[in-house]
């Protein structure tokens, strides 16, 4: 479903990535791990198309991600692509809920799975409440859930353990990969947190590990 | 969850810096609404005052105060003219109609003034109780005179001389009310009228009974026992010819002058007007500085933003939505600004008129909505868009990787 072939990218002459081709089936995950400046997160960039390759092909479904540009590739990427980050970044003005909702409200979607979601990641109490009463593992559960909140195709978390003690390292993994089989959705986790190994077996290595 | 919606939050959530800015929006717009507001009732009221006279004719002095005395009631009169110079005039061809006006006496501030019932017509007034005075010292109250002062049909009162409120009293003569004229919003709600012979007779030493029993006269000029004066006449033309030659006439070959309620206004107009303009300046400083108040918000809330938006972009959001959803933030600050601004300036001058019970601006009323005030929201739409449109552009080309990667 996901696959990824002879990407190029460099962003100047002296710093040029090297960029392993993927292939993914549907539900199937992925850990790609590696030191700090190995060029992880640019892949991830590349795959959710926040970055567009100077070359190569990026597919998913049937749809060349980096053939969209504009408002179309904003829409397929809020519809099939979700992404969590390292920081759980939710919309501070915003309640739990409505972060949610808000991530509905940008490609038209009804969001009947909300409060379910919810409260399989243990949150459903919280929905009311603003980002700053969160604690840090609640607050990363959030922005998986907002990932999570249009059905996407494909889940890629970019180091979403880096910030967590292991309880909640193991808590937040547990849970991409069980809502990841849940919606038989690709997962592709980058990371250079070894904890993150025991709990997936499919990896490559970039730029060996530090 | 929409567009307006998601704005808003992010506009509730900085309570201090939004209220500070519409504050300082509305104060602009308020100012601007009271303008308006004044503005417009004033010369309503003042050309509905003057409409059918063309010409006030009275003892020579300032044309401006000759108009403001006659016309409106607000300012002193220049002086009495002589009745048999003023007699003569009535029978100049070029004059159509001329009503005769004796002032000089007061009841509580409200002038008394003596005319005949021509002068009802001119303003078409009609009489909601009682009736018209027909003998010396009958007197007919303006609406307003009637209410706050709380007369009835049959009540008396005794004048005092002068036209402030603080003069001596006449005490021999007692007014008696015979009419109540209905409410009409023009001059004659706070005037107390009666016949010419009533003020004169005021003044007069010693008592005539038969004089104090006859009928008054109703329309031209009463008959003269004596030397007799009177303040002012209103005059109205028979041709456009008269426009030409009578005001040149009377001001030449008599000892009075003339002058044009129209002229006169628009020359108020035009003094008042540089004031007027001062304000507005103001007021359209105080509205680009909340203009800039508002720009330099939004752009300083950008820098803390520029996350928020990039992980909006992450959730499916296109770049012009972020345009959008600044743009919005701006609009939604202007236009909250515009309502209360204009709510601040119908409670000021609502506060303005009860405090001036009497005088030019009793008249006005707060409760009057125009349509200028629907530009007003218009205008300060407009203000909001434009103050957005830089930081609404710089969400717009936010680079979603570059802010993702940098923290």
């Amino acid at each position: 479903m996901l696959s990824v072939k002879n990407i190029k990218f460099q962003y100047d002459a002296q710093n040029s990535f090297y960029i392993p081709d993927i292939s993914l089936k549907a539900g199937e995950q992925l850990l790609i791990l590696g030191r700090s400046g190995s060029g992880k997160t640019t892949i991830l960039n590349i795959l959710g198309g926040l970055l567009k390759p100077n070359a190569g092909e990026v597919k998913l479904g049937n749809t060349m991600i980096n053939e969209l540009s504009g408002a179309k590739l904003d829409k397929f990427r809020g519809k099939h692509i979700g992404i969590v980050f390292q920081k759980p970044h939710i919309l501070a003005p915003l309640t739990v809920e409505e972060n949610l909702r808000l991530a509905n409200f940008f490609v038209g979607a009804k969001g009947e799975r909300n409060l379910e979601l919810l409260k399989e990641l243990g949150i459903y109490e919280k929905r009311k409440s603003k980002v700053t009463t969160l604690s840090e593992g609640e607050a990363q559960r959030v922005s998986i859930a907002r990932a999570l909140a249009n059905h996407p195709q494909l889940i890629l978390a970019d180091e979403p353990t880096a910030s967590l003690d292991d309880e909640n390292a193991s808590i937040v993994v547990k849970l991409l990969q069980e809502q990841a089989q849940k919606f038989n959705a690709a997962l592709i986790i980058v990371t250079h947190d070894q904890r993150v190994k025991d709990h997936i077996s499919n990896h490559i290595i970039m730029g060996g590990l530090s | 969850m929409n567009m307006l919606k998601l704005s808003w939050k992010y506009l509730v959530a900085k309570p201090l810096n939004t209220g500070l800015n519409i504050l300082l929006l509305a104060l602009g717009l308020a100012i601007i609404t009271v303008l308006i507001l004044i503005q417009d009732q004033f010369e309503n009221k003042m050309t509905k005052d003057a409409e059918g006279i063309d010409l006030v004719v009275g003892a020579k002095g300032s044309p401006l105060q000759l108009i403001l005395s006659s016309v409106y009631h607000i300012d002193y009169p220049t002086g009495n003219i002589d009745m048999e110079e003023a007699q003569s005039l009535s029978r100049n061809r070029l004059v159509k109609n001329i009503i005769p006006l004796g002032m000089g006496d007061n009841y509580q501030g409200y002038r008394i003034v003596g005319t005949n019932h021509d002068y009802l017509e001119l303003y078409k007034a009609e009489i909601e109780n009682g009736e018209v005075w027909r003998k010396p010292f009958d007197v007919v109250l303006g609406a307003v005179v009637a209410e706050k002062l709380n007369l009835k049909v049959g009540d008396s009162f005794i004048g005092s001389h002068g036209i402030g409120s603080s003069s001596h009293e006449h005490d021999e003569h007692p007014y008696k009310i015979t009419g109540i004229l209905a409410k009409s919003s023009n001059v004659l709600d706070n005037l107390i009228l009666t016949s010419i012979e009533s003020v004169w007779y005021s003044h007069d030493e010693g008592h005539d009974h038969d004089k104090f029993e006859a009928d008054v006269t109703t329309s031209g000029f009463p008959p003269a026992d004596e030397d007799r004066e009177v303040t002012s006449l209103l005059l109205q033309y028979r041709n456009p010819m008269a426009a030409v030659q009578l005001p040149r006439f009377i001001n030449s070959r008599t000892s009075m002058q003339a002058a044009s309620p129209s002229f006169e206004i628009s020359r108020l107009f035009e003094l008042l007007g540089v004031g007027v303009k001062l304000i507005q300046g103001l007021a359209f400083a105080i509205i680009v500085i909340a203009g800039l108040g508002i720009f330099i918000a939004l752009f300083n809330s950008l820098k803390e933003r520029k996350y928020d938006l990039a992980v909006m972009r992450t959730l499916g959001a296109s770049s012009f939505q972020l345009f959008v959803h600044i743009v919005l933030e701006g609009i939604i600050l202007t236009f909250l600004g515009a309502l209360i601004g204009i709510a601040i300036g119908h409670l000021f001058l609502a506060v303005l008129v009860m405090q001036n019970e009497q005088g030019a601006i009793s008249g006005l009323s707060a409760a009057v909505f125009l349509r200028e005030e629907l530009y007003i929201i218009g205008y300060a739409i407009a203000v909001g868009f434009m103050a957005s449109l830089i930081p609404a552009w710089t969400a717009y080309q936010t680079d979603i990787a570059k802010q993702l990667t940098k923290s």
